[in-house]
C-alpha cells in the first residue's frame, strides 16, 4: 500500500518536472519562462521527495527530504527575484505582447536604486 | 514487475527527457539570464533524479548529495545574478 502511494507521488512529481521543462522551451520571454520553471519545478521536486520518504519510511530520510523541500521553498523565490532584477537591468527584451511595464522609469539607471 | 518498479522506471525516463529539453534551452538561450535559469532548473532536476535513483539502487546516501546540490545551486545562481547586475551598474 505504501509502495503504491510512493509510486503515485513519484509519477505525479516527474509529470510536473516535465511540465516545467516544456515551459522553459515554449514560453516566449525570460520572465514568463521563470514563472513556469520556479513554481512547477518546486512542486515537482517536492512531490518526488515526498514519494521517496514514503518509500523509505525511516526518520532520517524523512528529515532529509523535508530539509531539501523547505530549503527549495525558501530559496526558489529569492533566486527568481534576483535573476529577474538582473535581467531587467540588463535590458532583456520583454515579449512583444506585453502591454504594461510597471517598473519603467521607477529605477535610477545608474545606481539601480528606486527613485 | 511491481508497481513501484514501473513508476521508478517511468519517472527516470520522464526526468531524463526534461533534462534534455533544458539542455536545449541552455544551448540556444538568447541571453545569459536564460542560461542561468536553465542551469538552476537543471540542478533542481538533478535533485529529483538523485531521489529517484536512491530508490532504484537501494542506497539512501544519495539524498545527502541532493541536500548539498540544493545549497550549491542557490549559491551559484545568486553569484551569477550579482555579477550580471553589477556589470550594468555605473
Amino acid at each position: 500500500m505504501i509502495e503504491i502511494l510512493s509510486g503515485v507521488f513519484l509519477m505525479l512529481g516527474s509529470f510536473f518536472i516535465l511540465l516545467s521543462a516544456i515551459g522553459i522551451i515554449k514560453m516566449p520571454d525570460l520572465f514568463t519562462r521563470m514563472s513556469a520553471t520556479t513554481k512547477a519545478s518546486t512542486l515537482g521536486i517536492g512531490l518526488v521527495l515526498i514519494g521517496t520518504s514514503f518509500f523509505w519510511g525511516s526518520v532520517g530520510i524523512v528529515v532529509r527530504s523535508l530539509a531539501i523541500i523547505v530549503f527549495l521553498l525558501l530559496t526558489a523565490p529569492v533566486a527568481a527575484h534576483i535573476i529577474g532584477r538582473a535581467a531587467y537591468f540588463d535590458k532583456v527584451p520583454l515579449w512583444n505582447k506585453t502591454h504594461i511595464d510597471e517598473l519603467k522609469g521607477k529605477y535610477d539607471e545608474d545606481s539601480h536604486e528606486l527613485k | 514487475m511491481t508497481f513501484i518498479e514501473i513508476s521508478v522506471y517511468l519517472s527516470t525516463i520522464i526526468i531524463g527527457l526534461s533534462l534534455l529539453l533544458i539542455f536545449y534551452r541552455i544551448i540556444s538561450g538568447p541571453s545569459t539570464e536564460d542560461r542561468i535559469v536553465g542551469l538552476d532548473l537543471l540542478t533542481s532536476n538533478a535533485i529529483a533524479f538523485i531521489a529517484v535513483y536512491s530508490i532504484q539502487s537501494g542506497t539512501t546516501t544519495f539524498l545527502d548529495v541532493g541536500l548539498i546540490l540544493a545549497l550549491i545551486a542557490f549559491l551559484g545562481t545568486v553569484a551569477f545574478a550579482f555579477y550580471l547586475e553589477r556589470r550594468t551598474r555605473k
